[in-house]
């Protein structure tokens, strides 16, 4: 029983609720949500250190037996993706200061972003699957007030079709998990992995397996399912596209990864099979859609949908190599997702229009941004030493040793078109003929560049030093890898 | 008594989508609203229906109803019923900014083309 590791999860909790009491003093929240930030990722870090230390951390709650009451797990890949996500947030509440505009930060817009952060760390941490439902339908509700934060036509329009995908994919979330339940007995997430060990996987449970698939594939945007998002993001303010961007696909993300390594892992030739086709799937779709169209905003939108693609390739190999590559890539893709979303963001304040067409010339006038630009743009396709080069390294080499040698070619052309789409962007918006300009506040533009710059940076660091991230990545994937792992520390701590 | 149930859960899901499938707003609500019925159903009848027996687990006792489905319909309650305040709020603010209930006259954005 150590309460450490709910502490990343408690201080985003009351600080939102301190803050909805000084919903006037601007100033007040912005400082408060800085301190609050930092001091959650000092606590993640230290709580990823001591994983990494002493193994996978438990809490049981309500001094129930392990697999009765609720448990809160930490193992490696939650505790990095913790800690990834209030580093970001970091920067992207940083970042919004100059861009999120007053009117939205006197309405809930930090409380708001507290309880996403909260809702979005507990799904990270829970070890019981309704929990984890619960803690979908926390960020659920905050993204909604995110997303419909400022009341302008596209937003409420956008807001009411996710809104409703949403209801409908927590529907049939409770549907699965009652289905699950009947068959199981339990919501222990180690539990049920030993309960479907010991029946080994009848068709009844390749049946959740795909209902799972399609819960969370909904929330992760993958191929036939991926449809609502890129309207729906396209209508928030940057820093909360950049925080949906980098965050909310990737906890879709993260409960097909767990479900997939922890419970339906004995009939591989047909889930994972499944989950193989619709990655690539998803990936052939995204590049379409990142190419076809002009607007900034869209391009790197729809390369959220080609990222998802690629982690859940990884996943589908169910092999050590490619799960750790599937970490690494996690990870960089939501480093460099809030960096690319800033750094259009920018390129929109200072051109006034996320039309590359109208775009032209910035390079002139905004040298720094345009080479940083270029660089994340070359991270995201995986040029080395970038960072995402590692995590695509090492999906590939598991797709070869698992003998998928097309699908893995495949992964490796689509970085080419991935490339393709960014530098788009990088060919319309910095070179060429002068575009269209809109009147800038330079201050306000030097205070935005500085935390996008900085994102920049560590996700070259976490490239170059990538040596360093290893073994945190290494024991994530070896925990995915042997179900044993998880089952033991829960059980284990329970008494 | 189960079979029942399944029957009654099919007709809200197939209530739901009917609804949810319409143009109007306000069916898409009530729709969502009976969807969220149907999946407590569900759950319920998924723990097993227990009958008259107690749902407690004594000593001496060995039939007893499982207490948990309640729990879980309990939460899934509350959030649907947040949800769904927060929907209907929303929808009659749009219903003000857009001047339109009707779904198929919200489509598209309008800078993409």
């Amino acid at each position: 029983m150590i309460n450490f590791l709910l502490i990343p999860i408690l201080i985003p909790f009351f600080m939102g609720m301190i803050l909805m009491f000084c919903q006037k003093h601007v100033g007040l929240q912005r400082f408060l949500s800085l301190i609050t930030l930092l001091a959650a990722s000092v606590v993640s870090f230290f709580v990823m250190l001591k994983v990494q230390a002493d193994g996978i951390q438990t809490v049981t709650f309500g001094g129930w037996p392990a697999p009765f009451g609720i448990t809160m797990v930490a193992d490696g890949m939650s505790t990095l993706l913790v800690f990834t996500t209030f580093v970001l947030s970091l920067f992207i509440v940083w970042y919004g200061f100059e861009s999120i505009g007053v009117g939205r930060e006197k309405h809930f817009y930090y409380p708001g972003l507290m309880f996403i952060l909260t809702g979005i760390t507990g799904a990270f941490t829970t070890g019981d699957i309704f929990n984890l439902f619960v803690f979908f339908e926390v960020l659920l509700m905050s993204s909604y007030l995110l997303l419909v934060l400022g009341g302008e036509k596209k937003q409420l329009r956008e807001s009411i079709k996710y809104i409703l995908v949403n209801v409908v994919s927590s529907a049939l979330f409770v549907i699965t998990v009652a289905y699950l339940y009947s068959v199981v007995g339990t919501l222990s997430m180690a539990d049920i992995s030993v309960k479907i060990a010991d029946i080994g996987q009848p068709g009844i449970i390749t049946t959740i397996a795909v209902l799972f698939l399609m819960v969370f594939g909904l929330k992760a945007a993958i191929f036939p399912l991926y449809f609502w998002l890129p309207s729906s993001y396209a209508a928030a303010p940057i820093p909360v596209l950049a925080l949906f961007g980098a965050l909310l696909t990737k906890v879709g993300v993260y409960a097909i990864a767990r479900t997939y390594t922890l419970f339906f892992v004995h009939d591989l030739s047909f889930t994972h099979e499944l989950l193989l086709v619709l990655s690539v799937l998803t990936i052939a779709a995204g590049c379409i859609g990142a190419l076809a169209t002009f607007n900034a905003i869209q391009i790197i939108i729809y390369n959220i949908v080609i990222a998802v693609g690629v982690i859940l390739y990884g996943v589908a190999q169910m092999n050590e190599v490619a799960l750790e590559g599937a970490m690494f890539y996690l990870v960089h893709d939501m480093i460099i997702k809030a960096a690319l979303f800033m750094l259009v963001g920018l390129v929109i304040y200072v051109s006034g229009t996320a039309n590359l067409r109208k775009m032209g010339g910035l390079i002139k006038e905004y040298p720094v941004l345009g080479w940083f630009y270029l660089i994340a743009a070359f991270g995201l396709a995986g040029i080395p030493p970038l960072s995402g080069f590692v995590g695509k390294l090492l999906i590939v080499q598991g797709g070869f040793a698992a003998e998928n040698i097309w699908s893995s070619l495949f992964i490796l052309a689509s970085s080419l078109l991935v490339l393709l789409s960014v530098i788009r962007i990088f060919l319309y918006a910095f070179w060429g003929e002068p575009g269209v300009r809109q009147k800038i506040n330079p201050k306000s533009y030097r205070q935005m560049l500085v935390p996008t710059v900085l994102l920049v940076v560590i996700s070259i660091a976490y490239g170059v030093g990538s040596e360093w991230v290893a073994p945190f990545m290494d024991t994530a994937a070896k925990a995915l890898m042997d179900p044993g792992i998880y089952v033991d520390a829960v059980m284990k701590g329970g008494e | 008594m189960e079979i029942v149930m399944a029957f009654v859960c099919g007709f809200l899901f197939m209530a739901a989508v009917y609804l949810i499938l319409s143009r109007s707003l306000l069916r898409i609500i009530i729709g969502t609203g009976l969807l969220s019925h149907g999946a407590h159903l569900l759950i319920l009848t998924m723990g097993g229906l227990g009958g008259e027996s107690p749902p407690v687990l004594a000593d001496g006792v060995t039939d007893y109803a499982d207490p948990l489905p309640q729990a879980l319909i309990l939460t899934a309650i509350v959030i649907s019923f947040g949800v769904t305040a927060f929907f209907l709020v929303l929808a009659y603010r749009a219903y003000q900014e857009l001047g339109t209930d009707d779904t198929s006259l919200m489509k598209g954005s309008d800078e993409d083309d």
